[in-house]
């Protein structure tokens, strides 16, 4: 219960500090809100919505979980302000779970926006609300590990940034976000079954039409995995390269 | 490594006879922490931080809302309490920074350089804070550069060298082992008698001690037995000098450290720099 505490702070701390701030708010609405408007204006009267939402729904979580975590991870290591937490006796799991909870928020928060438009603007047929949901959660988390992951390596704002665009951009032509996996050349599909934003593409592809490549289960079992994987490794290095 | 900001290759850590040095979290639970930078939150006001650091320690709400009131007023920093970090001067960082650290009432303090660049009046303020601290029982581990706050404020001071420890003792007994002679500086008014003469007088008289004219007005004496000064001064009157000051020169720990350490202080400033 005592633990709960700094958790709580830590959050709450950030969502003050960087996330609910007037620029990331709005840069969490107008993100999104031109995908939708520009992939409007390209496919005009042909606009099918089943198949752009799955990819908008993504790259906006993707976008904005990963822009801001690297930011507020390298910037209170740069400004040492990390290191009070480090210095804290709470154990690091709780630290890195409160720091990554604020961005797995502002990732949803982020999908909100194309999730409004396309279901009340655009009449998207979402089948399954629930897988909706754990798709957009499980998306979320993955994004926001991912940019722990390149944020543990990088020393700087820009520097994270430019690594993240190394895995963010393939990732939405390999991630089956607005071309199918399946009708990718048959060279890239194994690439795309390795990077797990795919997996939580799929699961969105299910609650809305049923278009996926595998069992949502699977996928939900699969991006479990990653995410453990991703949040281990992150603490391993958080131990090895900032615990001198 | 105390702190667990770096990993322990050697030695272990024992808080009251318990062996913590595998649970680094335990006992980062009795430590406060002053790093050499103050490491706040920019975007935070003054109380807001105290709040948060407290917060990381587990203390509930209540408790931390009016410990950082009573610590704002302690470092006079309660007309600031809500304003931001960043418009704070870097005395006043300097004073929160100490605060935040001390917010959880740790029972050892490490406190890194803590007044290296404030202003003399900051200064003055946070090395009355160290004493009051130390005054109300919490051990204190303060590195420093000044030498002079070392031997102003510690009770015991370990010599680094290199990174390793090559002294550590009281300061008293660091000075003691380095005093080779005592000296004693005796001044006097301005006039126009002959020193030459009146300094072999001086030497016929008192043969046991080593003296120098160090300049017109001062006489430097050194013996390695205690020196009598009243003797001295009453000859000195009885010569016709206006004595107007007698003094005994003790060594410092800078002259101790120099000693030890064979490093001239202001090479380690350099070194430093």
């Amino acid at each position: 219960m005592k633990s709960l505490i700094p958790f709580w702070n830590i959050l709450v701390k950030d969502m003050k500090n960087y996330y609910l701030k007037p620029p990331n708010i709005s840069w969490g609405i107008i993100f999104p809100f031109a995908w939708m408007l520009m992939m409007f204006i390209k496919t005009k009267s042909a606009f099918d919505i089943n198949q752009v939402f799955p990819g908008i729904v993504a790259m906006s979580v993707l976008f904005g979980t990963t822009s801001m975590l690297s930011v507020t991870i390298t910037f209170e290591r740069k400004s040492r302000s990390f290191e009070r937490l480090l210095l804290a006796p709470i154990k690091i799991e709780l630290l890195v779970t409160s720091k990554i909870t604020g961005a797995i928020l502002f990732g949803i928060f982020n999908s909100t926006i194309p999730v409004l438009i396309s279901v009340l603007y655009f009449k998207a047929p979402v089948a399954n609300w629930f897988f909706l949901a754990t798709g957009i959660v499980f998306l979320s988390i993955i994004s926001t590990l991912l940019a722990l992951f390149i944020s543990v390596s990088a020393k700087e704002v820009f520097e994270a940034q430019t690594y993240s665009n190394f895995y963010r951009f393939p990732m939405i032509f390999l991630c089956g976000l607005f071309v199918p996996v399946s009708a990718l050349p048959i060279i890239f599909r194994p690439l795309s079954y390795i990077l797990p934003v795919t997996y939580g593409v799929d699961v969105l592809r299910y609650s809305i039409d049923s278009t996926n490549n595998l069992t949502p289960l699977l996928s939900i079992i699969v991006l479990t995995a990653f995410c453990l994987f991703l949040f281990y490794l992150s603490i391993f290095n958080i131990k090895r390269k900032w615990i001198l | 490594m105390l702190v667990g900001m770096a990993k322990i290759t050697s030695g272990k850590l024992f808080y009251k006879d318990e062996d913590l040095t595998k649970n680094i979290k335990k006992a980062q639970r009795f430590f406060g922490v002053v790093a050499d930078e103050s490491n706040l939150y920019d975007e935070m006001s003054g109380y807001e931080n105290l709040c948060f650091c407290a917060s990381l320690f587990g203390i509930p709400k209540k408790t931390r809302e009016r410990k950082a009131i009573e610590l704002l007023k302690a470092f006079q920093l309660t007309e600031a309490a809500n304003k931001k970090f960043k418009a704070y001067s870097k005395g006043m960082k300097r004073k929160l920074t100490i605060a935040a650290a001390i917010i959880h009432e740790p029972r050892i303090l490490f406190m890194d350089e803590p007044t290296t660049g404030k202003d003399i009046a900051s200064v003055r303020q946070i090395r009355n804070m160290i004493k009051d601290l130390h005054k109300k029982g919490t051990t204190i581990f303060l590195t420093t550069h000044y030498i002079e706050e070392a031997e102003r404020l510690c009770e015991r001071v370990a010599l680094i060298n290199k990174g390793k420890i090559i002294r550590i003792d009281t300061v008293a007994n660091l000075i003691e082992q380095t005093r080779e002679s005592n000296i004693t500086e005796i001044s006097f008014e301005e006039n126009s008698l002959d020193k030459n003469m009146i300094l072999e007088n001086f030497g016929k008289k008192f043969s046991n001690l080593e003296y120098v004219l160090k300049n017109e007005t001062t006489i430097k004496i050194s013996s390695k037995e205690k020196i009598d000064i009243a003797p001295i001064v009453n000859h000195l009157s009885e010569e016709g000098f206006w004595v107007n000051d007698a003094k005994l020169i003790k060594p410092t720990l800078e002259d101790a450290f120099v000693q030890i350490t064979g490093i001239e202080i202001d090479l380690m400033k350099k070194e430093k720099k």
